[in-house]
């Protein structure tokens, strides 16, 4: 639009008026150039060095990646991060559509049940893991209130257990996040046209057959956006490991997160702590940048 | 509101049965969300012996507001005695500009990227935006160092820069959605008016930029409050936030594990954005809606 205005004059003034939405968003891209990009650049680097509790400019080649997939930690942490990505977010999935679709059948006090369902994402990770490390732990919490109830053959130690430890996690997450999908699923029902519904409804289909053959194929937009928006949130997990079991017992919830940060700030190996954050740029980078592309292309 | 519900409307023993169903559903549901709540606030005005034997869901039998006095001044944080109350500061004094800063920056972005196309302005946005969603951990260890070259190092100013870099993607996406649904004859128009620049976001774009500045601030505000990694990273002892005090309260391995007063410093921590939550929430949903229901 900026060659549009009075042509001709090529003052200095007029260069600059027409140089000024650029000049208006460039301390932006300066920002962004150099704390996202370059820095990601920097991270790469140093994956290739040999840093330890400082950064070093000496390479060594791919030998913190190899050391890398050689510590058990790492091995842990992976492992983890499948079974809490996969049970994160397919559970989060179909509680969240559940629980849009039950708010969209024209409930009474609508809005004061969601609220309720969404203050979670309010909420500090490390709020919600004090709360639930508590309500976990066996010694105060569900176990003991079971007990002092009468049911003394009760047991939940899971967040003890270096076998289930990762699931409570699960639990803290889900409740965490669930209502933030049900909104962007019920965000997406609302958006679904009415008349074709009204239509297939005087052709007799069941509310069931409504949902499963119209409605939930329709939903495919929301489908996609939770999927990124929980992939990106399980990779980058961090706060909620750290309050709920600090990556206890022993190494059980150690995740990519909290790999990083211990191998890279109190354990010296900055060389491998930069290349797991390589691998969790990758990963993420991977399901993000499709997704980007083909949301900024439709829309131009 | 006009989802596939309509047909429940014609009546029947059998429908109203399953509309039973549906509020009990509902209501179970919202037991299990406000069910960690409730632990919080019970457990946190009781003494801890009747946490300890296993009282954790009844009602105090003593109420007492101790464990909240000792969260706030007295409780151990880390090695000094000082309760929550310097850190809670703290975030405040580090989220306020940093919410004000991104916020500003987002409008202008968004106003440029809509109203004053370029060649390359989707590729620059898509490049703000991946900085969105990468992971923090790609940039702990050269931002570390950044802050110390620029002198921020362990400073609550520096925690105000870095969420205000990485702040700047969301806050230009939700500007530049927004704006790019506002008339661009309508500037068009004031442009050959004669306006310019800066008179047309300001007496234009910004007098009806109102509800997508709430959604900002909102999602701003508790991000920027309930961050952690950057707290943990590049705090020193007397400007770490309070996500990282609690923290450093609950994990503190000394003496008896007060559940009461860590269950109060948990209140505390969570009151702003559940306060933003509940005055402005409704605002920030309806954004929301508005935004997804368009991409």
């Amino acid at each position: 639009m900026s060659d549009t205005q009075t042509a001709g004059q090529t003052g200095f003034v007029d260069r600059l008026r027409n140089a000024l939405p650029l000049l208006v968003l460039s301390p932006s891209i300066v920002l962004v150039a150099i704390f996202v990009y370059g820095f990601i650049l920097f991270t790469f680097y140093l994956s290739f060095t040999d840093s330890r509790i400082l950064p070093s400019f000496n390479l060594v080649g791919w030998k913190n990646y190899e050391n890398l997939f050689r510590i058990r930690a790492w091995d842990t942490a992976v492992n983890n991060l499948m079974i809490f990505g996969v049970l994160y977010i397919a559970i989060c999935s179909v509680l969240g559509l559940l629980l849009a679709i039950l708010l969209d059948q024209k409930i009474r006090a609508e809005g004061f049940i969601r609220t309720i369902y969404l203050y979670p994402m309010a909420l500090s990770f490390i709020v919600t893991g004090v709360a639930w490390k508590w309500f976990l732990d066996p010694g105060i919490g569900l176990e003991s209130v079971m007990h002092s109830w009468g049911w003394d053959s009760f047991k939940f130690g899971w967040i003890k257990d270096s076998d289930f430890a990762i699931y409570t996690i699960v639990i803290a997450a889900v409740w965490q996040t669930s209502g933030f999908v049900m909104a962007m699923f019920l965000a997406g029902l609302r958006g679904i046209d009415g008349e074709m519904l009204k239509a297939a409804q005087i052709d007799g289909a069941s509310t069931f057959a409504l949902y499963r053959r119209i409605v939930i194929p329709q939903l495919r937009p929301a489908f996609m956006s939770a999927f990124v928006v929980l992939a990106h949130m399980a990779i980058k997990s961090y706060d909620l490991v750290i309050a709920l079991t600090n990556g206890g017992p022993g190494t059980a919830t150690e995740v990519p997160a909290t790999f990083m940060y211990s191998y890279t700030f109190t354990r010296n190996q900055m060389g491998i702590g930069a290349s797991s954050a390589v691998i969790m740029l990758m990963t993420i980078a991977a399901i993000i940048v499709p997704y980007l592309w083909s949301e900024l292309r439709e829309k131009k | 509101m006009n989802g596939p519900a309509t047909h429940t409307a014609t009546g029947g023993t059998g429908i109203r049965l399953s509309r039973v169903l549906l509020y009990v559903i509902l209501g179970l549901f919202c037991v299990y969300y406000l069910l960690p709540l409730y632990v919080m606030v019970v457990n946190s005005l009781k003494p801890l012996s009747e946490i300890t034997s296993g009282g954790m869901m009844s009602l105090p039998d003593q109420w007492t507001l101790a464990p909240w006095g000792s969260a706030w001044s007295t409780a151990q944080v880390g090695v000094e005695a000082t309760g929550l109350k310097p850190y809670f500061i703290n975030s405040l004094i580090m989220v306020v500009p940093a919410v004000a800063i991104t916020t500003i920056l987002g409008a202008l972005n968004g106003y440029v990227l809509t109203k004053w196309p370029f060649r390359g302005a989707t590729l620059i946005f898509g490049l703000l935006l991946f900085g969105c969603f990468i992971p923090f951990q790609m940039v702990l260890i050269p931002m570390a160092r950044m802050l110390g070259l620029m002198g921020l190092a362990g400073s609550v100013s520096g925690l105000v820069f870095v969420h205000m870099v990485y702040g700047i993607g969301f806050a230009t996406l939700y500007f530049r959605n927004y704006y790019a649904a506002f008339p661009t004859e309508l500037v068009r128009a004031a442009q050959i008016d004669g306006a310019g620049f800066f008179t047309i976001f300001w007496r234009i774009l910004l007098p009806s930029s109102g509800p997508i500045a709430v959604v900002c601030v909102i999602w701003l505000f508790t991000n920027i409050w309930n961050d952690f990694l950057f707290g943990a990273s590049f705090s020193d002892f007397d400007s770490q936030p309070m996500t990282v005090a609690l923290n450093n309260l609950v994990q503190s391995s000394t003496g008896v594990k007060e559940y009461n007063v860590h269950f109060a410093g948990a209140i505390m921590a969570a009151l702003p954005t559940l306060l933003v939550y509940i005055v402005a929430g409704r605002y920030f949903v309806r954004g929301l809606m508005a935004g997804s229901v368009k991409g």
